[in-house]
């Protein structure tokens, strides 16, 4: 092929141009998935949780979680009448298979849903010594599985116990949101599988979302508000107790 | 120029540093994934790396495509709010791995008998292949209990039964039906009492 200095230096900047859209694998680039136009959270509805554990299982299938492990988990509370401030708190398994019956007694009884609150300023993703944990620009703290070398810093770091180190893959785990499912317009597994609607995922930049109108007639709290983390799972109906 | 006279040792040391500068530059770029730093200090490859992962909860819409009797009745009720996948669970195969063409003989033994069906297999979904890939039937006397089982934990609304005095042993589905649980006057929107307590909402 005979290629003269004129159609060279025609064809190079054409090159250029189309490796960098050879280049692009991200959902920034895919049509229907738009990272800057979402920014993602999880409302969680106190009185509507009856701790049977859809979630965790759910949680467990979609996600091939470890046994032992949890990306998300219930926790039963009960606060006596006589210490309000010391509530008893179980989660057998996670609460993957239910709760035991609780007989009715002075005290008060509610589960709470747990998992990842997403932080905005994430306690988890600043300690990573590599880069390999970050807030995504669409709001959701992920972790690069290829990248990280498993010191656990993070798993220290993160203050509601939301990460773990996979004991097959030796690097941090973590609820990715169902990032896989959202980009796609599905809800996560753990919203997917909930019986009585106590999850609901939240798309925060999203008019349209039913998660604006909830959050302005109804009073929401995070977890521990003080570590000023930008948590992003808001509870309705939080108790004072929970911890 | 005399004061450069006796500098030749200085620009040999900083021609060294150009030099080491210049290894650097060449071994970061080597070694720095491309897309590191395309949106912050992290890979941004990895965003969609994780986003191609498998989905194996299919969604209600998914299924309601082609079963629309069956959401039909179960708008209806009380479990009107309640996903199929909440009862029928996610429903999956992994495929069994076959021995890649050229594979040798260690390599065909463990696709066949160690490990036919390796844990990262590919995913089959019955919303994908409805035929292949069938559905179980719940146990109901596992699946409504897990819910519906009387506790003081539970929220007040919520309907409960204490299981051995409510059914003993009779399999749900007996007397409820599962897509549209409430029976007789309930079922016709009548105000019927109801065992359970707790309204069914």
């Amino acid at each position: 092929m005979n290629i003269s200095r004129r159609h060279l230096l025609i064809l190079l900047p054409a090159a250029a141009v189309a490796w960098k859209y050879v280049q692009a694998a991200t959902p920034e680039d895919s049509p229907n998935y738009k990272m800057s136009e979402h920014w993602w959270g999880m409302l969680i509805q106190i009185p509507k949780c009856i701790g049977c554990g859809n979630c965790v299982r759910a949680c467990a299938t979609e996600n091939d979680v470890p046994d032992g492990n949890f990306r998300t988990w219930v926790e039963r509370y009960h606060v006596t009448d006589t210490d309000m401030t010391m509530p008893e708190v179980i989660s057998p398994d996670g609460g993957k298979e239910g709760f035991p019956v609780a007989q009715e007694d002075a005290g008060k009884y509610f589960f709470v849903p747990k998992m990842c609150n997403h932080c905005a300023d994430s306690p988890c993703t600043q300690v990573c010594p590599v880069g390999a944990t970050f807030v995504s620009p669409d709001g959701v703290v992920l972790v690069d599985q290829e990248y990280c070398l498993g010191c656990a810093y993070c798993v220290q770091a993160c203050p509601y116990g939301c990460r773990y180190i996979h004991p097959t893959k030796h690097v941090a785990d973590k609820c990715t949101l169902c990032y896989h499912r959202i980009t796609k317009g599905l809800t996560t597994a753990c919203c997917e599988a909930c019986p009585t609607g106590a999850r609901q995922l939240a798309d925060l930049k999203n008019p349209n979302d039913p998660i604006h109108e909830f959050l302005k007639t109804h009073p929401v709290e995070v977890l521990k508000p003080q570590m000023a983390t930008g948590a992003k799972a808001y509870y309705f109906g939080l108790d004072g107790s929970v911890r | 120029m005399s004061g450069l006279k006796d500098a030749g040792h200085l620009f040999r040391f900083a021609g060294l540093f150009v030099i080491a500068f210049l290894v650097f530059l060449l071994v970061r770029g080597y070694v720095v994934p491309k897309t590191f730093g395309q949106y912050g200090h992290y890979r941004g490859a990895a965003i969609g790396e994780i986003a191609a992962r498998p989905i194996k909860f299919a969604g209600h819409q998914a299924c309601e495509s082609c079963h629309s009797d069956i959401a039909d009745v179960k708008t209806k009720g009380a479990h009107a709010h309640v996903n199929c996948e909440a009862c029928h669970g996610a429903l999956f195969q992994r495929l069994p791995a076959r021995p890649q063409p050229r594979a040798n003989l260690y390599q065909r033994f463990v696709a066949l008998v160690v490990a036919p069906i390796p844990p990262d297999a590919p995913l089959l979904l019955h919303a994908d292949d409805p035929t292949s890939v069938t559905p179980v039937k719940p146990d109901t006397l596992v699946l409504c209990v897990r819910c519906h089982t009387a506790s003081a934990a539970k929220p007040k609304g919520f309907p409960q039964v204490n299981p051995a005095d409510h059914m003993g042993g009779v399999p749900c589905q007996t007397c409820h039906n599962p897509h549209s649980p409430a029976i007789g006057a309930d079922a016709n929107g009548g105000a019927g009492t109801s065992s359970a307590t707790g309204g069914a909402k």
